[in-house]
């Protein structure tokens, strides 16, 4: 009888972190997403363009 | 190759050039990925992308090969970033694009509700709790790669991450948010509901 209340409330507690846990869980996957979005993304031309004309005016220069 | 850490730096061949080019080339994705978390605005964010780009091209020099060049870029970026201030437009640039990515959201159906609301949340979090979540939550960073990234110690990393998570869910939860028609509790239904729908596609 003594023990019983404690017991009860340790599990809602521990139920209630498990939730805790399981939520955590869905907005890092969400986070992750976002980003994987962005990654998974066609890089825009531009940046290859900018990247090859420096490579060459280095390569020009050496 | 394996030689450079022994050796002083000869001459920087063209083959260096090449597999930095290579390995830099690869990283761009992530760039830009980083760079649309700090600013938001993706045109800004490909702006500061190229600058990152070209400031670790210009640096290739004091990059040791073989080192992680994915956590030296996104130091990169970020200094960039920080160096240039553009935090001070990034408030108004925030609320321009909200407008807009309500109306993305209404007009593709399969739009998920949640990633605005996310993206929302992300935004009320200080900038510092921010950028470590996404690095480590999302970029896929350790504590200690993300501690390098933003120069500060590795318990200092962990405990910015743990509070920002604390306080997303607290502002996904709660609706400290604030959105004409939509309640919080809907946007953490919809979080969950994609993480299942997310987790048994994959």
């Amino acid at each position: 009888m003594i023990e019983q209340r404690p017991m009860a409330e340790r599990r809602k507690a521990s139920a209630a972190l498990d939730e805790a846990r399981l939520r955590q869980q869905a907005i890092g996957v969400r986070l992750r997403q976002m980003f994987d979005e962005v990654v998974n993304e066609a890089v825009p031309d531009e940046f290859l363009d900018i990247l090859r004309r420096a490579d060459q005016r280095g390569s020009e220069k050496g | 190759m394996g030689s450079a850490v022994d050796n002083p730096r000869p001459e920087r061949s063209a083959a260096d050039d090449a597999a930095f080019k290579r390995e830099l080339v690869q990283l761009i994705p992530h760039l830009r990925a980083f760079a649309r978390t700090l600013c938001g605005d993706p045109t800004a964010a490909d702006d500061l992308a190229q600058d990152a780009m070209m400031k670790a091209w210009d640096a290739r020099a004091s990059f040791q090969m073989g080192t992680n060049m994915k956590a030296w870029t996104f130091m990169i970026l970020r200094n960039q970033f920080y160096s240039e201030k553009r935090r001070s437009w990034r408030q108004s640039q925030l609320d321009q694009e909200a407008a807009e990515r309500t109306l993305v959201a209404v007009d593709d159906p399969e739009a998920p509700v949640a990633l605005d609301e996310l993206r929302q949340g992300l935004g009320m979090l200080p900038a510092e709790q921010r950028e470590a979540l996404i690095l480590v939550g999302a970029g896929g960073f350790a504590y200690e790669e993300a501690a390098e990234i933003c120069g500060c110690a590795v318990g200092t990393v962990k405990s910015r991450v743990s509070r920002a998570r604390r306080a997303l869910h607290a502002i996904l939860e709660d609706g400290a948010y604030d959105r004409d028609g939509a309640s919080a509790g809907d946007a953490m239904r919809s979080i969950l509901a994609d993480a299942e729908r997310l987790s048994t596609v994959r």
